[in-house]
């Protein structure tokens, strides 16, 4: 079964698109999107529609930090990430609200975790940006697998049986091992967003049959994307920082 | 269930593969010929001994060789056929009938010429091993077999490197991994990232093949390879007198404590053992006794400013061989001009690039005899001549720079064989422009571009169209 793993999509159409559009080619089977539909981006609607779209025909979705400030205000927003909120929440109806609602935080599948940050305290939005936070990830859930997103940069950490916890930055489309005698975690870069100076959307896919995820980069409209950000008045930085990556 | 050797004999079954001759006992593994196989040659079922109970190297390299195996390919590394979990380990490969390099150790030192021969054959193994991304680092007489066809393989990825993949050896352990006598300065050091380890493990077998003696003997600790860091070997002519000043530049240079001083890629290492009479010689060449303590304590200390951490692409990409292919018989001069503005160009961007200047000559079968006298010697001379005036103006290092002449009845099949002989990289020929010319004689270049096994760039003078 292969499983293609999408996170951080931040309202953005194009780069959602062209996502879902080569992990068809690559052959994936399953969806799971990790959480951020919205926030930052231009097409919060048509995205909402189209993750729930996909959790009709049997996706897993689950809950962002960015989706729950929608309904529920978060005061550890910056005020740029609290602007896109605010003009977002003006854009989705009542349905796509309590869609984004209804999202759990967390999905186990057997040994499997996935997580839109950090397994420690999932709903506190911890990021997994080094090998200290990879490590109270580990503790924090007895998963031999855990997938999450949140900090729009692709990593793979992995514990060793000295419980040393080594982190490695994947190659563009170079399927991983994941061998059953260490726990790793993979971190799935942002598909709306990337923060690794690579404009191109990130995304991943599990091969649960082979035990290997290949994370993949992607190039999409970034012009386009950015050029409807502007259009809705948003602030600029969101869409200045689409055409750079950052 | 760990396997245990100790359990396991003929007609056992393992994942339907049937046991059939236990064929070696290793220290990390055992090697058993099996049948029952859907492979439409021989096979081999590696099974290594696994202890739960602490043993992580042997759980470790296990793991990476079954993840590096399956992503090699040709005829220079055994087929990977399967693999078993760790609950039930095993790798089954192909079974190579050939030839242990182990085998030649019995008559050392060997005839130089079979010296190079080897050395050429497993340097081709080794580019093309690094052209996929992975670093053997436990090069060593062990891990090579000779096929009967003369072609080298590398067996055992079990302190391997993929440079695209974690590297599950590299944090796991505090102490290096490696072989005592063939055991890089750098990895000694803890890096396992530069494909020029492995030439250096080649310089070793080579010095050992060429003289008998391991250069820096057979250390059993770590404290001992540490050695090399410091200790300057003797010179293999010191050894032997039957070894050319040429021969043991390229071993010396080989075994070099920085990897900058070495051999920038496995290639370009084949290529000169493939044409002694261009191989620039240097002091090493001429040397009949081991540096003192403070020449080469000056050169391990160079190493320690600049640790070698060079990345295997990037190694690779920044040394490649080019070939540029030139007929100055044909008189326009616009021709060679524009050839050598496109070199000119490419070599900009590659500095360690090595440059084959090819004069490609097309004779008939009857000339073929003609050559072989004193006119021909002097045709011959002149046309090196003409070869080394055409690049002056690129000012290539001599080093860098090779000189040959190229007569054939069929000058594309004659590029196309070069080029895959010497694994050169980028081919750089120029197009015909007379239609006339291109019709009696054919278009050399879409052949080559068609069938040659690298880049090609094909140059024309606008000034001809």
């Amino acid at each position: 079964m292969r499983i293609a793993l999408l996170s951080d999509i931040h309202a953005n159409r194009e780069a959602l698109e062209a996502c879902l559009g080569h992990a068809a080619e690559m052959g994936a089977e399953r969806y799971i999107f990790l959480g951020d539909y919205v926030g930052y981006g231009a097409d919060p609607e048509w995205v909402t529609d189209k993750i729930a779209d996909y959790v009709a025909k049997g996706a897993i979705a689950l809950l962002g930090n960015h989706d729950a400030a929608v309904f529920r205000p978060d005061a550890h927003m910056n005020d740029i990430a609290t602007a896109a909120i605010e003009w977002t929440r003006t854009r989705l109806n009542a349905r796509q609200q309590a869609f984004l609602q209804s999202l759990p935080l967390q999905k186990q599948e057997d040994d499997v975790l996935f997580v839109h940050a950090s397994a420690d305290s999932p709903e506190a939005w911890h990021y997994v940006t080094d090998s200290a936070a990879a490590r109270r990830t580990f503790e924090a859930s007895k998963a031999r697998l855990i997938f999450c997103g949140h900090v729009h940069v692709p990593c793979i950490y992995r514990i060793t049986t000295t419980a040393k916890v080594i982190e490695f930055t994947p190659a563009d489309s170079t399927p991983v091992e994941l061998s059953p005698i260490w726990r790793w975690l993979n971190v799935i870069g942002a598909v709306g967003q990337p923060r690794d100076r690579l404009p191109a959307a990130a995304y991943a896919i599990f091969d649960t049959a082979r035990n290997r995820v290949a994370h993949y980069r992607v190039p999409y409209d970034t012009a386009g994307a950015a050029a409807k950000i502007r259009a809705a008045g948003l602030p600029d930085v969101l869409s200045a920082r689409l055409l750079q990556g950052y | 269930m760990a396997a245990d050797i100790q359990r396991l004999s003929p007609g056992d079954v393992i994942e339907g593969f049937r046991l059939d001759e236990l064929l070696r006992t290793g220290g990390m593994s055992s090697i058993w010929r099996v049948s029952q196989t859907d492979a439409d040659y021989p096979v081999i079922l590696k099974i290594p001994f696994l202890r739960y109970d602490g043993d992580q190297l042997s759980i470790v390299s296990f793991e990476t060789e079954k993840i590096i195996l399956p992503r090699l390919h040709g005829p220079h590394f055994p087929h990977f056929v399967a693999a078993g979990s760790y609950n039930n380990p095993f790798i089954a490969m192909e079974f190579i009938a050939g030839t242990p390099l182990e085998t030649w150790l019995e008559q050392l030192p060997l005839e130089i010429d079979e010296v190079i021969r080897l050395g050429v054959k497993i340097a081709t193994a080794l580019q093309k091993l690094h052209e996929q991304h992975v670093i053997h680092l436990d090069l060593k007489p062990d891990n090579v077999i000779l096929r009967p066809n003369g072609d080298a393989v590398l067996i055992d990825y079990g302190f391997a490197r993929h440079d695209r993949l974690p590297d599950l050896l590299a944090e796991e352990f505090d102490d290096p991994v490696g072989t005592g006598p063939y055991i890089s300065p750098e990895q000694v050091l803890g890096v396992r990232s530069d494909p020029r380890s492995d030439l250096f493990a080649l310089g070793v077998i080579l010095y050992f093949l060429a003289t008998g003696k391991q250069p820096f003997g057979d250390p059993m600790r770590i404290a001992g390879w540490r050695r090399r860091l410091y200790v300057d070997p003797v010179p293999p002519r010191r050894l032997n007198d039957k070894i050319s000043p040429w021969l043991q530049e390229i071993i010396l240079r080989l075994i070099e404590v920085d990897p900058n001083d070495r051999y920038p890629t496995a290639a370009q290492l084949a290529f000169d053992l493939q044409h002694p009479q261009q191989v620039l010689l240097t002091a090493r060449a001429e040397k009949m006794t081991a540096s003192g303590f403070i020449k080469t304590l000056s050169r391990w200390l160079k190493l320690r400013r600049n640790p070698p951490f060079a990345g295997l692409k990037r190694q690779l990409a920044s040394a490649p061989i080019i070939a540029v292919a030139l007929d100055l018989a044909d008189r326009s001069p616009q021709l060679p001009e524009a050839i050598r503005t496109a070199t000119q160009g490419i070599l900009a961007t590659v500095p360690n690039a090595r440059l084959a200047c090819l004069y490609v000559f097309k004779i008939s079968r009857v000339q073929i005899d003609e050559m072989q006298d004193e006119t021909g010697r002097n045709i011959f001379l002149r046309r090196l001549a003409e070869l080394e005036h055409w690049s002056q103006p690129l000012a290539v290092d001599k080093e860098k720079v090779t000189y040959q002449v190229l007569e054939s009845v069929d000058p594309a099949a004659a590029l196309i064989h070069y080029a895959r002989e010497n694994m050169i990289d980028h081919l750089i020929v120029g197009a015909r422009a007379s239609s006339t010319v291109r019709r009696y004689l054919g278009s050399v270049s879409a052949k080559i571009v068609a069938e040659a096994p690298c880049t090609v760039t094909v140059v024309r003078s606008k000034a001809q169209v």
